[in-house]
């Protein structure tokens, strides 16, 4: 049961003279810290860090726990996201000693079974992608793609050519272009039909010697296969441009159709979406990238390299010939990707593809039953999720998307992504995930009935039973305050 | 397949809904020769009790840090991590929600954050920070990149040369397409003189960055340094060390505009390379170039406090390739780590780890320097972890602790950056790192065990 008053920081808590963490005393002869330090380096005081017991903090953050909804407490179907169930095996099994208690610098022989577990991965993402060469080191998927569009550039500028220019629709996910630009290239951003698809003619009257990558998200952020996805890969490959695969919708193809068998070039994963990394509030993530082999000798390193000696395997760090380097620290989210390495082992090719099927199905399911309040504008069906639209709620009882999403809070449900892509108006993006059962489907839809009956005007203000309700974005921006003080 | 709710019956009534005879007949959509007309093929699937049999016996061919008396550095440490901070991390509250679009639903990973933001602003001293990015390296880009467009000059970067090789490798992989001037500043006595890097800024220079206590384990001249590029209207840079700063002055009174940090010795485990924690905080005036999530302080309709994603005009989202940074995710799980460590450690405890992680530095520094025949690299002051050249070559050194049960390093060959800088010698060079895990006995021991 919630505690309600349980809504203090930190800070406010802090009494002088208490703490929580107690260290051992001092086994070796203690020096004057002077006499190991120059004194003009050290601090006058410690930090003003608040001062807590145990029990202090244990319920301060347990409490605000309860603040939260989650994939372990509510139905989360935020479009895009992949809000799958996390399984619990792999957070024990992420946690072994031998793998949660392994430096990232430790002698390659003493790491043995770490690499067998990252090499497998590589190989069967290389699998899955249909693109044979993969990266593990990328944090993140707009980390994936700027490290995508680094090794595309690495392999342009090593033939000589002068390719400046990153195309992409004008649905793409922002990082896109973000990613893009700071890689070096110049976004040109594509209008696309009206009904979600790339226009070809479009594409065409776009495409010249100066064109290095077209993004596409596929399936796209409407929830709908690119038809023309195979085309589209021929036109650029016809310029000798590339195709980069957002892989935000892979749930929704696994062991179906493969990006580097519908013409894609390079892509990336989100483990953390498909492959069930829990999403940590926010991260941490994991980006792999799979790209065609002739890109492989300009990916960051380290990759996992297999060698054989008297019938062993032997597994090492290597960075390939014309990597374009590092794109951070050491190997990578290892704790993300064991868990995807455990999910895929888990599953294997059927279960893989059972899963897609079955995120297609309810994805179908769930807009079928909803056809009638909250119609879909483009595509007859969907793939892993749906874009509807709230627009004739609005005209006609003034009800919002947004008015929706907050209300749904009050029934036990996260709220849709709202307002994206821009494309369709008051849109809600629905992605319900496999782990959802029919009934949980049936009563989400019966909730939105629900609510298109209420009273606009109390709708407004929804939601109603949650901690808080509908925050002053404005004054959080204007008046900034990103930190408490004194 | 263990995840999967429907049976053949559901599965049937909800095709029925739909309107269609099977599920093949969803995928309509995507062109038939495009579909894959064989299983993928992937490793055979695995039980609950298989897959356990499976990774214990791969993790057994690994030994960790609990197998090994573990003296490594580099960057990511052996810090003790209290029960707490698993306790609270590992609520599935927490780390199976996303990030916090609907605040209503989302307070406590929102307040943890802002809670992770006042911490960080008392640890450096500076205004602001975000609510972290991925890990150090990156970290440490984004603030180079915030830099050049703090002062609109994209020509230069100075960067000693004691900064993280693994950091600077990736900033030459992010800059090297901006025409910008990388200019590492030799460090061959260990640390900077603060003139030779003064007399590199110039007014082209968008930073300079100084990682203090550097990448040898030496404290450099942060101030000098810094109080040199504020004069040429270059932004200085502070890479530090959380821990350090139980006893170091903050970045902010070294006179740091951005500081940023690997933030894994808070609370996070080694886990082979990530995931770890990004720091970036600065002085207030730039905090519109600031990369990653904002949390903000505000009211809900009730007058009630709360917190929110705030400037979310910096972003991609809104901002597209003009956004301030493509990073669109913070490390929420590792950043609620950081703060529940922190409020375990509160002032004392802080001072404490790091007091005692400086102290058995020293005297694990002097034990092998007076019995071991290795020498202390460079005759400067350090913090936790120190140089030591080795008489003969350093991976064979380590090699022989291994074999007694230690793990010390990484020997500085392991960076091509560094083998390079270094030259022949750059194989007899090893680093050694004292957390406040250790023991004077596994001090001794190690030194025992490499007396020659």
């Amino acid at each position: 049961m919630r505690n309600r008053q349980a809504t203090n920081l930190l800070f406010e808590l802090s009494q002088p003279g208490r703490r929580a963490a107690r260290y051992p005393a001092c086994d070796v002869p203690v020096k004057s810290l002077t006499e190991l330090l120059p004194a003009s380096q050290l601090a006058e005081q410690s930090p003003d860090l608040p001062e807590l017991t145990e029990p202090d903090v244990i319920r301060h953050f347990t409490n605000l726990s309860t603040l939260n909804m989650s994939v372990d407490t509510h139905f989360y179907p935020l479009g895009s996201c992949t809000m799958k169930y996390n399984p619990k095996r792999h957070e024990r099994l992420a946690s072994l000693p031998g793998l949660v208690d392994l430096h990232p610098y430790q002698d390659e022989a003493s790491q043995q079974g770490m690499l067998a577990i990252l090499f497998e991965l590589q190989e069967m993402l290389g699998e899955i992608a249909g693109l044979p060469a993969v990266s593990l080191q990328p944090a993140a998927g707009a980390h994936g793609e700027m490290t995508a569009l680094l090794t595309a550039a690495a392999y342009f500028h090593d033939r000589g050519e002068q390719r400046t220019k990153v195309l992409f629709p004008q649905s793409a996910h922002g990082t896109n272009p973000a990613s893009a630009a700071i890689a070096g290239f110049e976004c040109v951003q594509l209008k696309g039909r009206s009904d979600g698809f790339v226009d070809l003619d479009e594409l065409k009257a776009n495409l010249d010697d100066k064109t290095a990558v077209f993004m596409i998200t596929n399936p796209n952020t409407l929830g709908l296969f690119e038809w023309d996805i195979a085309k589209i890969a021929h036109l650029l490959h016809d310029v000798g441009g590339l195709v980069y695969i957002d892989g935000a919708n892979m749930n929704a193809i696994l062991g179906i159709t493969r990006p580097g068998d519908f013409g894609g070039d390079m892509m990336h994963y989100n483990v953390h979406k498909t492959f069930t990394g829990p999403h940590g509030s926010g991260g941490p993530g994991a980006g792999p990238i799979a790209v065609r082999d002739f890109l492989a000798d300009y990916l960051p390193g380290p990759i996992v390299t297999q060698t054989q000696s008297d019938g062993v395997d032997r597994f090492q760090l290597t960075t390939p010939p014309k990597s374009i380097g590092r794109v951070r620290s050491q190997f990578g989210n290892v704790g993300i990707l064991l868990r995807g390495y455990l999910y895929l082992r888990t599953l294997g090719a059927a279960g893989l593809k059972a899963a897609s099927e079955q995120a297609v199905l309810n994805a179908n399911y769930l807009r079928a039953k909803l056809d009638d309040v909250l119609p879909v504008p483009h595509g007859e069906r969907c793939m892993h999720e749906f874009v509807a639209s709230a627009e004739k709620a609005k005209s006609e009882k003034g009800i919002t998307a947004m008015d929706i999403a907050k209300r749904l809070l009050d029934y036990g449900y996260y709220a849709p992504t709202v307002y994206f892509p821009q494309i369709v108006p008051e849109a809600l993006m629905v992605e319900p995930t496999e782990t959802e059962s029919q009934q949980t489907l049936d009563a989400f839809a019966d909730a939105i009935r629900t609510i298109l009956n209420e009273s606009p005007e109390f709708l407004h203000n929804a939601p109603h039973e949650t901690p808080i309700s509908r925050p002053d974005e404005v004054k959080a921006g204007r008046q900034l305050v990103l930190r408490w003080k004194r | 397949m263990p995840y999967l709710f429907n049976t053949d019956e559901s599965q049937q009534a909800m095709l029925k809904t739909v309107g269609v005879k099977s599920v093949d007949e969803l995928f309509d959509q995507i062109p038939r020769e495009l579909r894959l007309d064989r299983p993928l093929n992937l490793p055979p699937p695995l039980s609950e009790i298989e897959l356990e049999s499976h990774l214990r016996d791969l993790a057994s061919q690994n030994v960790g840090a609990s197998g090994r008396v573990s003296f490594l550095g580099g960057g990511i440490y052996d810090h003790f991590v209290p029960a707490a901070v698993d306790a609270i991390a590992g609520r599935s509250e927490f780390y199976t929600a996303y990030t916090p679009y609907q605040a209503e639903a989302s307070q406590g990973s929102l307040q943890a954050f802002f809670e992770y933001q006042t911490l960080i602003c008392e640890l450096t001293g500076m205004d602001v920070s975000n609510a972290s990015l991925y890990e150090g390296a990156s970290a440490m880009v984004e603030a180079v990149l915030m830099a050049m467009r703090v002062t609109q000059r994209r020509g230069k970067v100075v960067v000693l040369g004691s900064v993280h090789p693994e950091y600077r490798d990736t900033l030459t992989t992010y800059v090297r397409h901006l025409g910008c001037e990388i200019v590492t500043v030799p460090t061959p006595q260990g640390t900077a003189d603060p003139n030779d890097v003064a007399r590199l800024i110039d007014d082209r220079t968008a930073a300079v960055v100084v990682q203090h206590p550097n990448f040898f384990g030496c404290l450099e001249s942060p101030r000098e340094i810094f109080a040199a590029a504020k004069q040429r209207g270059a932004l200085s840079i502070s890479v530090f060390d959380p821990i350090s700063l139980g006893v170091l002055r903050r970045p902010a009174e070294d006179g740091a505009d951005i500081a940023v940090a690997e933030g894994q010795s808070l609370g996070i485990p080694l886990q082979y390379g990530g995931p770890y924690l990004g720091i970036l905080a600065c002085r207030q005036e730039f905090v519109r170039q600031m990369p990653g999530r904002l949390v903000g302080e505000t009211v809900d309709r009730n007058d009630k406090r709360c917190f929110v994603l705030t400037l979310g005009t910096r972003e991609q989202h809104i901002r597209r390739e003009k956004a301030t940074s493509n990073v669109c995710t913070n490390q929420g799980l590792l950043a609620l780590r950081a703060t529940v460590y922190l409020s375990l450690l509160g002032p004392r405890g802080l001072r404490e780890v790091a007091e005692l992680s400086c102290q058995k530095a020293h005297y694990a520094a002097e034990q092998l320097a007076a019995a071991s025949g290795m020498e202390l690299a460079f005759n400067r002051p350090f913090f936790k972890e120190f140089l030591v050249r080795c008489r003969g070559n350093a991976a064979e050194v380590a090699q022989h602790a291994r074999s007694a049960g230690f793990d010390i390093g990484p020997a500085l060959s392991r960076f091509p950056a560094l083998a390079v800088e270094f030259g022949s010698s750059a194989n007899e060079w090893l680093l050694v790192a004292v957390t406040e895990s250790r023991t004077k006995n596994q001090i001794d021991n190690l030194v025992n065990a490499l007396r020659k």
